[in-house]
């Protein structure tokens, strides 16, 4: 058999009602009267730690070689410096529409 | 080698080595950081449109959040028939196998539904790739571009889970059969995973 290892003991039922529990607070979360700021923190711990949940048990990275760690790994952070080389442009730029171009020319 | 070996008995810690089975896995997972880092580049752009746009719309507002959690819950169910599937190949139970993944495929298959239906009423809302009743025209071109992008994985993952249901069916080598079940598995919890961040990133933020 190809598994012989760890991951038997898991239980999926669990990491299913966290799931879920997870997702019933993160749709709870947008209709609190917190600062948007606040809001957006904890929908992304949620979603990560959503995601660490399915990652580690669903998929077995637990239980693997770090090999695998170390695959899973390399997208997380290619993603977060590519957060990093967007963040000149993550500023209040308003697009300029023809329209607003116009009114704002005066007109000679 | 070997006198490199003797004179460094300890440089790697113990690792199973990797045997077929985990070649396979090595070769999806690597496959799916390639994909991750897509869907990464995607929902990074989009941070980036939202943030330098003066008329965002806020998502939660004009889509329908209920029916997302409902596709949301519809995915984290699959994920566990898809285990389900797995500890049943492990048990020597094949038919409790099939209808797990039965039950997987049709899980997606829900859910390309609720996703067909969600665009269809946004469509006639006016919510186009080029067009947005709501504000930036960029919201409904990021919108469909990342949520079909998305659903082009649940379709793609339908379609590979199917044959592997047919594998499993036709195969009478039990191990063969968990192999290929685990690696088509991890395909399938990646496009769940995928899909909690394009909810909480696309629908909730």
């Amino acid at each position: 058999m190809a598994e012989t290892s760890g991951h038997k003991g898991t239980n999926y039922m669990a990491i299913f009602w966290w799931l879920a529990v997870l997702t019933v607070i993160e749709i709870a979360v947008i209709y609190t009267p917190l600062a948007r700021l606040i809001i957006g923190i904890l929908l992304v711990t949620l979603a990560i730690s959503k995601a660490a949940l399915v990652a580690m048990y669903f998929m077995h990275l637990r239980f693997e070689t770090r090999t695998l760690a170390y695959v899973a790994l390399t997208p997380l952070a290619i993603g977060t410096l590519l957060v990093f080389v967007l963040l000149p442009d993550h500023r209040y730029v308003p697009h300029k529409t023809a329209e607003s171009a116009k009114i704002e020319a005066p007109a000679h | 080698m070997s006198e490199a070996v003797a004179t460094h008995p300890a440089v790697e810690p113990a690792e199973s080595p990797l045997t077929p089975e985990s070649w396979g896995k090595l070769g999806m997972w690597i496959f799916l950081a390639g994909d991750a880092v897509g869907f990464g580049v995607l929902l990074a752009s989009y941070g980036a449109a939202r943030a330098s746009s003066a008329d965002w719309p806020l998502p939660s507002k004009y889509l329908g959040i209920q029916l997302t959690a409902l596709m949301t819950f519809l995915l984290i169910c699959s994920s566990v028939t898809m285990v389900k599937a797995l500890e049943s190949i492990k048990k020597a139970n094949l038919p409790a196998a099939q209808r797990f993944l039965a039950l997987t495929i049709l899980g997606g298959v829900f859910f390309l539904g609720l996703q067909a239906y969600e665009w269809t009423h946004l469509i006639a809302s006016g919510l186009k790739i080029f067009g947005n009743p709501w504000g930036a025209t960029l919201f409904g071109a990021s919108f469909y571009i990342i949520t079909g992008f998305h659903g082009l994985h649940v379709t793609g993952g339908v379609i590979y889970l199917t044959v592997i249901l047919v594998a499993v069916s036709r195969i009478r080598d039990l191990g063969y059969s968990y192999m290929i079940t685990e690696i088509a598995g991890l395909y399938w919890h990646f496009v769940d995973l995928v899909w909690i961040m394009v909810f909480t990133f696309i629908y909730l933020l």
